[in-house]
């Protein structure tokens, strides 16, 4: 069951060299306490699955600056000047994979499938070293699930269950991150009581989140 | 031409039928929602969450907590939705979506296109372009003819591609081309050039329609 913890107790969870999924869309849904208190506690070595490098300054951009990123995951990272450099000194190794087999992976990850085939990526590098699969005569990709140690989330209203709401387009990769990690963080930018929440609008069930942190973003 | 960019969304515009589904890429492309003709309502699929993506809002009413694709403030309209980025490529990879208008930085007669990488000099990434170009029903590329006078529509992409024989119609300042199994056809062209120049222009040989049309705005 979801707890409430201070974010240093849960941030406390994450080991040097552990792969580590962050939700988020261009900053917009990352988990900005999370990250804050992650380069101040200065794990290392660290793989991120994370949809891009975020703007300079900015949400999961801060762990790329501070060195903590050994391997990023990402569909794009144009906008982030600092990882081009990065790569470009050999500092941080990029892999990059189209946006919807990114998401797909994932939710594989979650649901227990082994992986999912795609026409994404077809005839083009994405398919080095991957299985192609005909089926009624169309080629596709076979793409394995992606898993991590810890996803680190962010829901502007989490209950005391770990049930979430998000808001705008915040929902983005956090959804199906919730479900891929053996740990999962959730930053509350509201922690609200049972029942404030109606059960149809809760996007994350509170049985996929381990330890809730009140971020207090209000 | 003074509003090149103005001048091929325009063109792009004219192509969105009342009721479709639509994406539009970063950039150029998302001028064409300011052409729609009359009568044409479209639902616009920002592939980051919003089905239903309204105007731009102002600096005032801008919310941190809802962008576009771009990571730039955007809007829901009335009766439009948010969703998780799987579901979002689900509609993408599924062909729910009608039309995507893309940018591209070459673009070849047998319909490949290569847009998110040039070596050694920019690796920004593919983002959902790869998943868009297999995905929608129709991929309409929306660029300028030539990059500063070199060619970018060729014989063959020498950057790495985007998708294989993905594109079904390309619209520049010089004119509107369809993908043919025999190369690109040339459908309308710019009067402010001659088909010669842009045949100079592009390094594949184009098709010359037997229809060939003024291209209007």
């Amino acid at each position: 069951m979801a707890k409430l913890v201070p974010i240093e107790e849960a941030v406390g969870l994450i080991k040097d060299g552990d792969t580590v999924m962050i939700g988020g869309f261009m900053g917009c849904g990352n988990p900005h306490k999370v990250i804050d208190a992650l380069v101040k506690r200065d794990a290392k070595n660290l793989m991120v699955i994370c949809n891009d490098g975020a703007w300079p300054e900015f949400g999961v951009a801060k762990l790329i600056t501070s060195g903590q990123v050994k391997k990023l995951i990402a569909t794009h990272v144009g906008l982030n000047p600092e990882v081009g450099k990065k790569m470009n000194t050999g500092e941080l190794q990029v892999e990059l994979i189209p946006q919807g087999t990114f998401a797909e992976r994932i939710r594989c990850g979650g649901n227990g499938s082994g992986g999912f085939l795609t026409k994404t990526g077809f005839g083009t590098i994405i398919a080095d070293g991957k299985q192609v699969i005909s089926i009624d005569g169309k080629e596709y990709l076979l793409e394995l699930s992606l898993k991590a140690d810890v996803a680190l989330i962010c829901g502007n209203k989490i209950d005391r269950k770990g049930n979430v709401w998000y808001r705008g387009t915040t929902r983005n990769f956090n959804v199906v991150m919730a479900t891929a990690a053996g740990i999962v963080i959730a930053e509350a930018d509201n922690v609200v009581e049972l029942g404030e929440i109606e059960p149809e609008n809760v996007a994350t069930q509170g049985i996929f989140v381990d330890f809730i942190l009140d971020g207090g973003n209000a | 031409m003074e509003d090149v960019k103005g001048f091929i969304a325009a063109r792009v515009a004219k192509e969105l039928k009342d009721g479709d589904v639509v994406s539009l890429g970063i950039g150029l492309p998302t001028q064409v929602e300011n052409y729609l003709p009359e009568g044409v309502r479209i639902t616009l699929l920002s592939e980051n969450g919003i089905v239903g993506e309204g105007p731009q809002p102002s600096t005032a009413d801008a919310s941190p907590y809802v962008v576009d694709a771009g990571g730039q403030p955007a809007s829901v309209l009335i009766g439009g939705s948010f969703v998780d980025s799987a579901v979002s490529f689900g509609i993408i990879r599924g062909g729910h979506v009608d039309v995507a208008v893309l940018g591209a930085l070459e673009f070849d007669e047998e319909g490949n296109l290569s847009s998110w990488i040039i070596p050694r000099k920019k690796v920004p990434g593919m983002g959902g372009a790869m998943d868009l170009v297999i995905g929608a029903k129709k991929v309409l590329i929306a660029m300028g003819h030539t990059n500063k006078g070199m060619h970018k529509i060729l014989k063959k992409c020498t950057l790495q591609l985007t998708a294989v024989k993905a594109v079904d119609m390309i619209v520049t300042e010089m004119g509107v081309m369809v993908v043919t199994g025999n190369g690109i056809e040339l459908l309308e062209y710019n009067p402010d050039f001659t088909i010669e120049q842009i045949q100079a222009a592009t390094e594949a040989q184009l098709i010359i329609s037997p229809n060939l049309k003024k291209m209007a705005v």
